[in-house]
């Protein structure tokens, strides 16, 4: 889960990252009583999670609380790469930055391993300092049984060539950031820029932060930063029941179990589609290994709610689950469906392999669901279900 | 021969006595895996009846393996356990712990993958995320079912559960030396890579079919290495062409960030290594038939 800057800017400050002062508003009035408490000055930022807002028109300085309210007025509800900002960031206005540079940790997947990125040319992007200039970015990978200690941090600042002067604030800031990033369980944590002032603080003045979903049952805070306001109602709707769902633009509804199957369903119904006018996958839905009558009903619910979808994909591949099980599953999900009011009228096509597939397709066959069509291939079923979204 | 599993092999299973790790301890033994103990600190001494096969509990991994000579442990532990678990049994040096467990933690994966490494990498480790490995005929490491396919000569690497029995199920005629689920999680234990080298290794395996997903950049070393090292044939099957950007598509590690991590990316890479890959599931075991059919 990636979050607002100014959710990144809370964590930083809870585990003691330097940061400016600064509070989240969604009204444009509200901004200038946040302002006054800055002093009568502030930057609003739009909170959006893309980069190149400060391009769009989505970071402005604010010398007084009414032009604050100004901006927030012009920055809310303003659409920055088709993120639409429904709130903005009122922050103290940086002190005279002399240097930016960049500081973060991820998860180096290749090594198995976390990584450090540090940099002295902060205030862009990493990847394309990276590009230009390699020799101006240390990567070094950290121990996750050892972490960063002061010694490690020490290591990363002399491997990034930060100035003496500053040596020691950057290594706090690393080790702070490395709390960060242990005890909010993150998958990112990122400084850009870190800036040194005219002081001599070297202060995080932007931030990125990934959450690690899997961490939830020990975060009991993280479920309170999920972006509602932006979430797909569809996809809300699915979490709500607990679904593994992502909606996607295509027209043919697919409901699988496991990640790959599913996965692999999607590119064969489009791969399937180029034959029948372009037609595309609507959705990821992953109803798992169990796929019980109630929660292929939840599914079938969801996916039927979608007014883009113009036929449904079931494809099951009864693994430790009996394509029978499956079956019945199916069948009572549409009879709940209809119990419930639900107007059914999308056509099904249900491909049932694995264990138990015969007596699963003979549970269909006898059912003789009027919008239900059993194919027996998962290539021929993606050919069915394309051809009939195309026909609609 | 197979990979990593046989029928000398020496099961014990963490989690044994929970709801999950019950179901599957009794689908292994009927695949005729030699089950030999679980572990239960709370339930040490005691034995559990499966089917007539009287299954001891032991308190630790270590005590396991005295008493039974074990040498591979699946583990059925939630999440919020599974590192404990994992730790215990690396410092019980066995040989291959087998971790079924979705939603660990990534801070933990990585915890207790660097352990292995720090303590001489003595554990191999599969998964986390994963339905585990058969070898079918011989023995049965996790949640694959037992009863899809017979022995033979292909050997499958693949990230996902499903995508293992699919390809299972299309070959199944032929049949497999062994079938490994490395899993799905951004920090997995033993790669392609070292699927890969097992299986060019196996006397008993003829070709090998790789499977793939969005995410990382797993398959392209896996590319690289093929080209170097791997001289068997290779088959691939990649998953998330559809992807969008920056959604997570039900695997926590499969993700496309950015430009990295695409499927197009990782077929290119698999075929420039000269492995044919192929364009749905079926076609993938189409092209493997033809390859074994010369």
């Amino acid at each position: 889960m990636d979050l607002f800057e100014y959710q990144a800017r809370d964590l930083f400050a809870k585990h003691d990252v330097p940061v400016l002062a600064g509070e989240v508003i969604d009204t444009p009035e509200a901004a200038r009583a946040a302002t006054e408490r800055l002093g009568g000055k502030s930057v609003v930022k739009a909170q959006v999670k893309v980069g190149g807002r400060g391009k769009a028109g989505g970071v402005k300085l604010a010398a007084s609380a009414d032009e604050a309210v100004e901006h927030a007025t012009n920055i809310l509800g303003m659409d920055i790469k088709g993120h639409t900002v429904h709130k903005v960031m009122i922050a103290e206005t940086a002190p005279e930055i002399v240097e930016e540079y960049y500081v973060s940790f991820l998860l180096d997947r290749a090594n198995r391993t976390f990584l450090s990125i540090a940099s002295v040319e902060g205030g862009m992007e990493i990847e394309e300092v990276a590009e230009t200039r390699p020799e101006a970015v240390a990567k070094t990978p950290i121990d996750a049984n050892v972490g960063v200690t002061p010694e490690v941090a020490r290591q990363i600042v002399e491997a990034a060539k930060f100035p003496a002067e500053v040596a020691d604030k950057v290594a706090n800031v690393l080790v702070t950031l490395w709390k960060t990033f242990v005890e909010e369980d993150a998958l990112l944590v990122e400084v850009n820029p870190l800036a040194k002032v005219a002081s001599g603080e070297v202060i995080a003045l932007d931030g990125k932060v990934s959450l690690d979903e899997n961490a939830e049952f020990r975060q009991p805070g993280h479920e309170a930063l999920q972006d509602k306001d932006s979430a797909n109602p569809l996809e809300a709707a699915a979490k709500e029941k607990n679904l593994n769902y992502v909606k996607l633009d295509g027209e043919v509804g697919i409901i699988g179990n496991g990640a790959g199957l599913v996965m692999s369903t999607l590119d064969v119904v489009a791969y399937a589609g180029e034959a029948h006018g372009g037609v595309k996958p609507a959705n990821f839905l992953d109803i798992g290994g169990g796929a019980s009558a109630a929660v292929m009903a939840n599914g079938l619910e969801i996916i039927l709610g979608d007014p883009d979808v113009k036929s449904v994909f079931v494809n099951v591949f009864g693994g430790i689950t009996a394509c029978d099980e499956v079956a019945n599953g199916i069948v009572q999900a549409l009879q709940l469906l209809a119990d419930k009011g639900e107007d059914v009228t999308k056509p099904l096509v249900v491909r049932l392999d694995g264990n138990n597939a015969e007596l699963g397709r003979k549970i269909l066959s006898d059912a003789n669901h009027p919008l239900v069509q059993r194919v027996d291939t998962m290539d021929g079923a993606a050919d069915k279900a394309a051809e009939l979204a195309a026909a609609k | 021969m197979a990979i990593f599993l046989n029928k000398d092999s020496k099961v014990i299973v963490q989690g044994m006595t929970g709801a999950t790790g019950m179901k599957h301890t009794k689908l292994m033994l009927a695949d005729g895996t030699n089950i030999v103990g679980g572990v239960n600190p709370r339930k040490a001494g005691t034995s559990v009846d499966i089917d007539g096969t009287e299954i001891p509990v032991f308190g630790t991994v270590a005590e396991a393996i005295e008493k039974t000579g074990a040498n591979v442990s699946v583990l059925f532990v939630p999440p919020a356990f599974a590192k404990a678990a994992v730790v215990e049994a690396i410092d019980a040096e066995i040989p291959l712990a087998v971790v079924i467990t979705e939603g660990i933690a990534v801070h933990d994966s990585a915890a207790f993958y660097a352990y292995a490494v720090s303590q001489g990498n003595k554990t191999r480790i599969i998964g986390p995320n994963c339905p585990g490995l058969i070898t079918p005929g011989q023995s049965n490491a996790g949640i694959i079912p037992g009863d899809i396919t017979k022995p033979g000569r292909i050997g499958l690497v693949s990230k996902s559960g499903t995508l293992t029995y699919q390809m299972m199920y299309e070959l199944r005629d032929i049949g497999f030396s062994s079938a490994v689920g490395i899993g799905g999680d951004p920090i997995i234990g033993t790669t392609h890579i070292d699927a890969l080298a097992a299986f060019e290794a196996d006397p008993d395996t003829d070709l090998i079919v790789m499977i793939g997903e969005i995410g990382g950049d797993a398959e392209e070393r896996a590319a690289a290495f093929i080209k170097e090292n791997v001289t068997k044939p290779v088959v691939g099957y990649v998953a998330g062409f559809t992807a969008p950007e920056g959604k997570t598509m039900g695997h926590a590690g499969a993700i496309v960030s950015g430009s990295s991590g695409t499927a197009a990316a990782k077929k290119e890479a698999l075929e420039a290594a000269g492995v044919k890959v192929g364009k749905t599931p079926t076609e993938t075991a189409k092209l493997a038939r033809e390859i074994l059919a010369g």
